[in-house]
C-alpha cells in the first residue's frame, strides 16, 4: 500500500499516467499545494466587526484560529461597504497583530531618562491616587463668585477612536469628578459641523447616508477629498456616476477625487464661503430656488427684527458687535417680536434673558419678545425684512466676478458649477453636497457648513433621496464621541453642559435652553433621565436630580484652552486616550510644552506615539529647548486593546451605531478603555467611599455597578449600552425617546440613542445582509434618532404629503392609514396629518404643524437665516483666514472673522496679512490634509510596514511654477516656515497644484499632508508645527486648512539654529504680540 | 488599439484551447472555468487597497521604504514582494516647465497631453498576467511553476530551487527572485482562496470594483461592454489590453481597460511569449536529431549494404 501510494504520488508517475503528460499542471503539484486551504476556511470562528479607521463604518470579519486573529476582511453583508476595504482597513491584521504593538505598562518617573516597566495593577493604583490627590488640591467651588464645583487640574483628550460605551464612561466618570476639560478629536475635526448643521436643521449630524449618494443627480464634493480619505464610501459616488450623475470636485488641489470627477475646480484655500455665496446669489437672482419647498420648509418668509443690521450695512460686522470683547450680542438677530432658542448652538447666550423673563409676569413687558409664538411672515417674500430678502441683499455682491477675484476661479467655470447644480435640483432631481475637514477647520468653519446648508435648502435638497449634506468624519466613532460626547460643552445627546450662573437651578437651565416648539421642547425629560442614569437613586425631584453635582463651565475649555491652562500650570494631570496631539493638533510645539508642565500624563495607545515620548526624543529635546532631566512630568503608558479585542459600538459618519464583537482577549497588559475607566472609577470610588467632604458627594452618588466578565474582569459593554439606551421605572429597556419622563421615573444615558436596546435586543448588532434589504437597510445596525436614515425626510414629500415626484419618492402620507410611511422611518410625528395646524397654546412636539419637517427647530423650519445659536452671525460672510496673502475684497476694514477666538501666546504668533507690512515674508498659502495611505496623526498607520511603505515620508506638494520661483527640485528638500515653526519635507513638484490668479496676482499654494512625526516606521516633521491656534468662535476648531508660509530649498536647521531661524523670520516680518489680533483695520 | 494579432507563431493555438507546443498554455482543469482579473482603470481611485490586501493575505514582506517621486507610486514595480502595484501617471495639460521631473513610467518619451487638454491623473493596478502562453512555466525545470485547474499560473515555493530561469522568460517583468531567499514569488491569484470558492484578496478589497474577478469569458464580455459605454460617453481613449486571445501571449488571464497607450502605464505594447520559438526549436532539434540518427543509421546501413554486395 505504502509503496503503491508513494509511487502514485511520484510526479513522473502522475505525468505518465494522468491527464498532464507535459508535467506543467496537476502532475507537478506538491503535497503542500494539494493540501492548501485558505485560513479563512480553516478558522475556528469569525467575529463580526467594524473597521477601526475612518467613519465610513465598513464591516469586517475577523477570523480566529487557536484564539489568534489570523485574518481580517471586509464583510460582504454590510450595506455600507459591501465587503470592501481601503488600504488601511486591509492593513487591520497588521495593526492588531503586528509587532509594533506594546503589551507592557511603562512608567517614566519625574525627571527620569528612561521608561521602566510597571505592573498593571500598581499603575492603576498610582493613577487613581494621582487623580484623587490632584482633584482635591485643585478643587474649585467657585469662580469669580459663581459656583463651579469643579477641577481645572485634570484634563482628558481622546474618544473618537473608542467605542460609544467607552466615551460614555469617560464623560460620566470625569463629570462625576468635576473635570470639565474633557475633549476628543471631534473638537479638532468636526465640531463646526455640529454648529453648522445643527443651527440650520436642528441636528448636528450628516443629513443622509452613504448608500443614498447613488441616487444623486449631481454630487458636489468640496472641502473633502472623498476618494482618498473615505475610499470605500466613495464607491457610492462611483455608483451615482455610473447612473449618469455629474461629479464636481472643488478643491485647491487636484486629488484622487478630482481624477474621478467630471469637473475639478481649483480654488484658493480659505475662500469657500465666497464661492458658495456666489452660488447662493446665482440661485436667488436667477430665481432657481425650489420655491414651494423654500416657502413651506424654510424660514424664508419669516420677518427679522427691525434692529438687525447686516454686514453689508456695517462694513463687515453684524449688529450687536462689541469691538472690545470681539463678541456679538446676538439679540438683534432674532425674528420680529419672537425669540427662538437653538439648543444645538450657543444656547447659553440667551440664559440671562430667558431666565429673567421666566422669573415673573412683569418680565413680559409690552413690546418684549415672546417665545412660543410664530414669527410674523410674508409669504410673498417681498417684505424687505423677510429672510429671503435679507439673504438676497447679503449675497448681492457675491457675483461671478467677485468669485473669480477672490477664489481664483474663472467665472465661466464657476457658472458651469452653478448650472450643473441648479439643473440637477428641484422636483425631479436632487443634488448632494459632500464635505469634510476642508470646510470645518477654519476660523469661520461653522459658517462654511451654514453656507452649504442655505444652498441645499434653497435648492430643496434636504430630507430627500439623492440629496442632503454628507459630512464625512474621519474616526471610527467620532460621530459617537460627539453624540455621547467627550466634549467640554456637551452632555450626552447634545444637552448643554451648564455654565456658571448666579443661583442657577435646574429649571433655570432648562428654561434657558429648551425650545418652546418641537422635540427640544421636551429637553427636561431628556435631562432628568440623564441625571437619573448618572446619579441613580440619589437623584430626586427634591434635589433637582443632583443638578448641582454637575461641574460648571466658565467660557471655553476646549482642548486648545486646556493647552494654555497646562502652560499656565493650572492643568496638572492629563489623559490621552487614542489621540496624538503632539502631531495631530495645531501648534504641536505648544502641545508638547504644555505637556512638559504637567505633573502627570497618562497615554493609552498601541505604540509609543510622539505624545508619549516627547520628553525623551521630541523636537524640543533635539533642539535643546527642553532637557529630559529637567522635565518633571510623570508619564504612564498603558497599552490599549484593539477593536478586535473588545465588544462595543462605533457610530459611523451617518449616525449608524454598529456593534463590533470581541474576537479574542487582549494580550499582556493591553486593556480596553472601558476596562480602564471602569476600574479607575472603581478604585477612585473606593478611595472616596468614606469621605464626608461635600466635594466627594458627586463621586459617591455616581452609579458605577457594571457587571464584569472573565479573568480580566472586563465590564460588559452591552450593559453600558443598555444604560445609554435607558430603562423605565421597572427596569425594562425603553424603546424610544418619546417614552422619556421628566419626573425621574425613566433613566437614559443618551436620549438620542434611546431605542438602540429596544426590547432588550442590541439593535446595533443587527446584521441582515444587504442583499436581503433595500438600500436604506433598516435592519442593518441602528441609526439615531429612532433608526431614521435620512433626516428631515418629511421634506421628501410636498406640503400635502405626496412625494414631490415619483422619481424622488421617499416618505409620504398614507391617508387611509392616517400615518406617514415610505422607505425610511418617517422623521416626523408618525400620525400628524400634512395639513395639521396646532392649537395656538400647544408646546413641544404638539406645536409642530403638518408641514414643519425640521422637528428639532424652534419654528419647525430649516434656517436659511439663523436667528440664534451662532457666535459670529446669522449668515455666512466671506472673511479671509487669519493668515492670508489678501485683504478681504468684500469688507476691507474687516478682513478676518471679527469674532474669531485667539489664544495669544509667545509661541502662537500670527502673520501680517494682505497689504500689511511684512506679509510678503510669508507669501504662500499652505493647506494641510490626509492621504489614503495614512491615518490622522499616524498612530494607527506609521507603525504598519504595509502602510508605511506606500507613503514612506513627509512631503510637500508644489506647482512647477513655485518650484522655479524658489529653486526647489523634485524629490529634493524644502523647508517651510511660519512664525510658529519650521518643517522640512521632500518636494513633489506636480501639475496637480496650480497657481491661481487672485486679485490680479499669482498665488501659489503648498500642500502638506499632516500625518508625520519623528516616531514609527514612516517618519517626518509634523505639518502642525506650522499651524497657529486660531479658532472658530462657535466650535473652537483650529484653522489649519488655510495659512501662510515661506518655502525655501534645503533641510531645516538643527539644534538652536532652528529657534534662531524662526526669530529671524518674525523680526523680518515685524511680528509682535499684536500682529493679526485686531478686529478691524 | 495596440496591435496584438498574428504575433505568436508559436503553437498555432488560440485562447484556452491550446494543446502541445508551449505547454504553459492556459486550460482550466477539472471541468472548471478559467478565471481571471479584469482591471478597469477608469474607476481606479489609486487607494492601493489591492496592494495591502494582497500583502496581508499572502504575508508578503515589506518591500522598502523609499519616496520615489513617481507621483504617489512608492511601490515602483511588481516583484517578489509586491504582487499588486498601482501606477500613477500625471498628465499635465500644459508643457512641463523647467525643473519638472518627468513622470514616471518607463523609458518612453514624456506622455503627450490628453486630447481634451485637461490634466489627467491615471491610476492602474498591475498584476501578474497569468498568460495563456506562459513562458515562465515553459522554462521552469523543477515543476515549481504550474498551471492550476483555474487556468492560472502559480509558483510552488516548496519546489522552487531559485534557478531564476523564469525571470527573463516573463515578457512583463513580473516574476522576480527575492533577495536573500533566491526563490521566485509572484501573484497566485490567491490559489488557496480559489480552491475554497473565495475570490482573490485584492479583488475583494477593491472599493470601486476596478479589480474584477471571475470567469475569464464573462470578464471579456463585460470589458467589451464597458469600452463601448466609455466610448459613447466620449472617453475615446478607452481601450482594452491583454484581452485578445490572438495576441503575443495568447491573451492574458489578467487584462486591463486603459485610458492611454500601454507604455504610459509601463506595460509592453506588444508582449510576446518568450518561448514562442520553442516548438520550432524542438522541431529543428527533432529534425536535427532525426538526421543525426539517420546519418548514424546510414553509417551502419551503408557499409553493411556494401558488405552484402561484396559478399553476394
Amino acid at each position: 500500500m505504502g509503496v503503491r501510494k508513494r509511487l502514485q504520488d511520484w510526479p513522473v508517475y502522475r505525468q505518465l499516467t494522468g491527464a498532464d503528460p507535459l508535467g506543467r499542471g496537476s502532475a507537478v503539484t506538491s503535497a503542500r499545494t494539494q493540501q492548501l486551504r485558505p485560513r479563512t476556511e480553516t478558522a475556528d470562528r469569525v467575529a463580526r466587526s467594524v473597521c477601526p479607521y475612518c467613519a465610513v463604518g465598513c464591516g469586517q470579519q475577523v477570523y480566529v484560529k487557536d484564539d489568534k486573529v489570523v485574518q481580517i476582511e471586509g464583510d460582504p453583508d454590510s450595506p455600507i461597504s459591501r465587503g470592501r476595504l481601503c488600504p488601511k482597513g486591509s492593513a487591520t491584521l497588521q495593526l492588531t497583530t503586528g509587532d509594533a504593538r506594546l503589551h507592557q505598562v511603562l512608567h517614566r518617573r519625574p525627571y527620569g531618562t528612561e521608561w521602566e516597566p510597571l505592573d498593571l495593577e500598581t499603575a492603576m493604583d498610582m493613577v487613581a491616587d494621582r487623580v484623587v490627590e490632584t482633584r482635591r488640591r485643585t478643587w474649585e467651588w467657585e469662580h469669580e463668585g459663581l459656583r463651579t464645583a469643579r477641577t481645572l487640574g485634570i484634563a482628558s483628550l481622546g474618544g473618537a477612536t473608542l467605542d460609544n460605551e467607552e466615551n460614555y464612561l469617560i464623560k460620566k466618570l470625569l463629570t462625576g469628578l468635576g473635570v470639565v476639560q474633557v475633549e476628543n478629536q471631534a473638537r479638532v475635526c468636526h465640531s463646526s459641523t455640529v454648529a453648522g448643521l445643527g443651527t440650520s436643521f436642528g441636528r448636528g449630524g450628516a443629513t443622509t447616508f452613504m448608500q443614498d449618494l447613488q441616487h444623486a443627480d449631481c454630487v458636489v464634493i468640496q472641502g473633502s477629498n472623498f476618494a482618498e480619505c473615505h475610499p470605500v464610501g466613495f464607491q457610492w459616488v462611483m455608483e451615482a456616476k455610473a447612473r449618469g450623475a455629474r461629479i464636481i470636485n472643488v478643491d485647491p488641489r487636484f486629488t484622487r477625487t478630482s481624477a474621478l470627477a467630471d469637473l475639478h475646480v481649483p480654488l484658493r484655500a480659505g475662500t469657500d464661503i465666497a464661492f458658495l455665496g456666489g452660488i447662493i446669489n446665482h440661485v436667488l437672482t436667477e430665481e432657481k430656488d425650489f420655491r414651494e419647498y423654500v416657502l413651506h420648509y424654510t424660514n424664508a418668509a419669516a420677518l427679522v427684527g427691525e434692529d438687525f443690521r447686516d454686514t453689508e450695512d456695517l462694513d463687515g460686522v453684524f449688529s450687536g458687535f462689541d469691538e472690545d470683547k470681539h463678541h456679538y450680542d446676538p439679540h438683534s438677530w432674532q425674528y420680529e417680536g419672537v425669540e427662538v432658542q437653538q439648543p444645538t448652538g450657543e444656547a447659553d447666550e440667551q440664559y440671562e434673558d430667558r431666565v429673567r423673563k421666566a422669573a415673573g409676569p412683569e418680565a413680559h413687558g409690552s413690546g418684549g419678545a415672546r417665545t412660543g409664538r410664530r414669527a410674523p411672515s410674508d409669504e410673498t417674500l417681498q417684505h424687505p425684512r423677510c429672510v429671503y430678502q435679507v439673504l438676497k441683499r447679503h449675497y448681492a455682491r457675491y457675483t461671478p466676478e467677485l468669485v473669480e477675484d477672490v477664489c481664483g476661479v474663472p467665472r465661466e467655470t464657476f457658472l458651469r458649477v452653478c448650472d450643473e447644480l441648479t439643473s440637477s435640483s428641484g422636483r425631479e432631481r436632487t443634488s448632494a453636497f459632500v464635505y469634510a475637514v476642508g470646510w470645518t477647520q477654519h476660523s469661520v468653519g461653522s459658517q462654511y457648513i451654514r453656507a452649504a446648508s442655505i444652498l441645499q435648502l434653497l435648492l430643496g435638497n434636504i430630507g430627500r433621496p439623492g440629496g442632503g449634506i454628507q459630512a464625512l468624519r474621519g474616526h471610527a466613532s467620532i460621530q459617537g464621541s460627539s453624540d455621547i460626547p467627550t466634549l467640554f460643552n456637551l452632555l450626552p445627546g447634545y444637552l448643554p453642559m451648564p455654565y456658571a450662573h448666579e443661583n442657577e437651578t435646574f429649571d433655570d437651565l432648562i428654561t434657558a435652553s429648551r425650545t418652546d416648539k418641537g422635540f427640544w421642547g421636551n429637553m427636561r425629560a431628556y435631562f432628568v433621565s440623564l441625571l437619573k442614569a448618572y446619579y441613580g437613586d440619589a437623584a430626586t425631584p427634591e434635589n433637582d436630580f443632583c443638578f448641582d453635582h454637575l461641574p460648571r463651565l466658565t467660557g471655553s475649555h476646549s482642548t486648545y484652552d486646556t493647552v494654555l491652562a497646562q502652560l499656565d500650570g493650572v492643568c496638572k494631570g492629563y489623559f490621552l486616550m487614542g489621540e496624538n496631539p503632539a502631531v495631530g493638533s495645531a501648534n504641536t510645539r505648544l502641545q508638547r510644552l504644555g505637556m512638559a508642565q504637567l505633573e502627570w500624563l497618562v497615554v493609552r495607545d498601541f505604540s509609543l506615539i510622539e505624545s508619549a515620548t516627547w520628553w525623551q526624543d521630541g523636537p524640543e529635546i533635539e533642539n535643546g529647548e527642553l532637557r529630559t532631566e529637567e522635565i518633571g512630568t510623570e508619564v504612564f503608558f498603558f497599552p490599549a486593546a484593539a477593536h478586535t479585542e473588545k465588544s462595543g459600538s462605533f457610530t459611523n459618519t451617518n449616525r449608524w451605531v454598529q456593534w463590533h464583537h470581541a474576537a479574542v482577549e487582549p494580550e499582556g497588559d493591553a486593556r480596553s478603555d472601558l476596562w480602564f475607566m471602569y476600574h479607575l472609577g472603581r478604585r477612585i470610588k473606593e478611595r472616596l467611599a468614606g469621605s464626608t467632604d461635600p466635594m466627594d458627594r458627586p463621586v459617591q452618588d455616581l452609579t458605577w455597578d457594571y457587571p464584569v466578565d472573565g479573568p480580566l474582569r472586563e465590564p460588559q459593554a452591552a450593559s453600558v449600552l443598555g444604560e445609554i439606551n435607558g430603562h423605565a421605572a421597572d427596569g425594562s429597556p425603553l424603546s424610544a425617546y418619546t417614552e422619556l419622563k421628566d419626573d425621574g421615573s425613566t433613566r437614559c444615558g443618551c436620549w438620542i440613542y434611546c431605542g438602540v436596546y429596544a426590547d432588550g435586543v442590541n439593535q446595533a448588532a443587527r446584521r441582515k445582509p444587504e442583499s436581503e434589504q433595500d438600500w436604506v437597510a433598516a435592519e442593518w445596525a441602528w441609526a439615531w434618532p429612532a433608526n431614521r436614515r435620512i433626516l428631515y425626510n418629511r421634506a421628501s414629500a410636498a406640503p400635502d404629503g405626496t412625494p414631490w415626484s415619483e422619481r424622488k419618492a421617499y416618505v409620504w402620507w398614507d391617508e387611509a392609514e392616517g400615518k406617514w410611511t415610505g422607505h425610511d422611518v418617517p422623521d416626523f410625528v408618525p400620525d400628524r396629518a400634512p395639513g395639521h395646524v396646532p392649537d395656538p397654546d400647544a408646546t413641544g412636539p404638539d406645536a409642530l404643524r403638518g408641514d414643519d419637517p425640521f422637528i428639532m427647530q424652534a419654528d419647525g423650519k430649516g434656517w436659511l437665516y439663523a436667528p440664534a445659536g451662532l457666535e459670529d452671525g446669522p449668515l455666512p460672510t466671506h472673511y479671509e483666514p487669519q493668515d492670508s496673502p489678501f485683504r478681504n475684497a468684500l469688507h476691507p476694514s474687516t478682513t478676518r472673522n471679527p469674532a474669531r477666538q485667539l489664544l495669544p501666546h509667545e509661541g502662537n504668533r500670527h502673520h501680517p496679512s494682505g497689504d500689511e507690512q511684512g506679509s510678503d515674508v510669508f507669501p504662500y498659502i499652505v493647506t494641510t490634509y490626509r492621504l489614503t495611505e495614512h491615518f490622522t496623526a499616524g498612530g494607527m498607520s506609521r507603525w504598519s510596514p504595509y502602510l508605511a511603505e506606500l507613503q514612506p515620508e513627509f512631503f510637500c506638494e508644489i506647482s512647477p511654477e513655485l518650484a522655479a520661483e524658489r529653486g526647489l527640485t523634485h524629490t529634493g528638500w524644502a523647508t517651510i516656515v511660519t512664525a510658529r515653526g519650521a518643517v522640512e519635507a521632500r518636494v513633489l513638484v506636480t501639475g496637480r497644484i496650480r497657481p491661481l490668479t487672485v486679485r490680479g496676482r499669482t498665488v501659489h499654494q503648498i500642500g502638506l499632508p499632516f500625518h508625520w512625526g519623528p516616531n514609527g516606521l514612516s517618519k517626518g516633521d509634523a505639518a502642525n508645527e506650522l499651524v497657529a491656534i486660531t479658532l472658530d468662535p462657535n466650535a473652537h476648531i483650529q484653522e489649519d486648512k488655510a495659512l501662510t508660509a515661506d518655502i525655501r530649498p534645503g533641510r531645516r536647521p538643527r539644534g538652536p539654529e532652528l529657534p534662531r531661524l524662526l526669530a529671524e523670520y518674525r523680526t523680518r516680518a515685524g511680528i509682535t504680540a499684536a500682529t493679526g489680533t485686531e478686529t478691524r483695520t | 488599439m495596440t496591435e496584438t494579432t498574428g504575433t505568436t507563431g508559436t503553437t498555432g493555438t488560440t485562447g484556452t484551447t491550446g494543446t502541445a507546443g508551449t505547454a504553459g498554455t492556459a486550460q482550466a482543469g477539472d471541468g472548471r472555468e478559467r478565471v481571471g482579473f479584469f482591471t478597469d482603470t477608469s474607476v481606479c481611485i489609486g487607494c492601493k487597497a489591492c496592494e495591502v490586501a494582497c500583502k496581508e493575505w499572502n504575508a508578503i514582506p515589506e518591500d522598502g521604504l523609499s519616496l520615489t517621486g513617481m507621483s504617489y507610486d512608492n511601490t515602483q514595480a511588481l516583484g517578489a514582494s509586491t504582487w499588486r502595484h498601482v501606477a500613477f501617471i500625471e498628465q499635465p495639460a500644459r508643457p512641463a516647465p523647467e525643473g519638472r521631473t518627468q513622470l514616471p513610467l518607463a523609458d518612453g518619451p514624456p506622455e503627450p497631453p490628453p486630447a481634451d487638454g485637461e490634466f489627467r491623473w491615471l491610476m492602474s493596478s498591475d498584476v501578474c498576467k497569468h498568460c495563456t502562453h506562459a513562458a515562465c512555466l515553459d522554462v521552469c525545470p523543477t515543476g515549481s511553476l504550474f498551471r492550476t485547474e483555474f487556468g492560472t499560473v502559480v509558483v510552488q515555493e516548496d519546489i522552487c530551487n531559485g534557478c531564476g530561469y523564469c525571470v527573463p522568460a516573463c515578457p512583463y517583468g513580473v516574476i522576480e527572485q527575492r533577495p536573500a531567499d533566491g526563490r521566485v514569488f509572484k501573484c497566485t491569484m490567491c490559489y488557496d482562496r480559489l480552491g475554497a470558492g473565495q475570490e482573490p484578496a485584492c479583488a475583494k478589497a477593491c472599493p470601486t470594483e476596478s479589480i474584477q474577478f471571475g470567469p475569464l469569458d464573462e470578464l471579456r464580455e463585460r470589458a467589451a461592454l464597458r469600452v463601448d459605454q466609455l466610448h459613447e460617453a466620449g472617453v475615446s481613449d478607452a481601450r482594452l489590453y491583454g484581452h485578445d486571445p490572438d495576441d503575443g501571449v495568447g491573451g492574458d488571464g489578467a487584462f486591463f481597460l486603459l485610458l492611454d497607450e500601454p507604455e504610459v502605464y509601463g506595460l509592453p505594447p506588444k508582449p510576446r511569449v518568450t518561448t514562442r520559438d520553442l516548438p520550432a526549436m524542438w522541431k529543428h532539434a527533432g529534425a536535427a536529431a532525426l538526421s543525426l540518427l539517420g546519418t548514424a543509421a546510414l553509417s551502419f546501413v551503408l557499409p553493411a549494404l556494401a558488405r552484402r554486395k561484396r559478399t553476394s
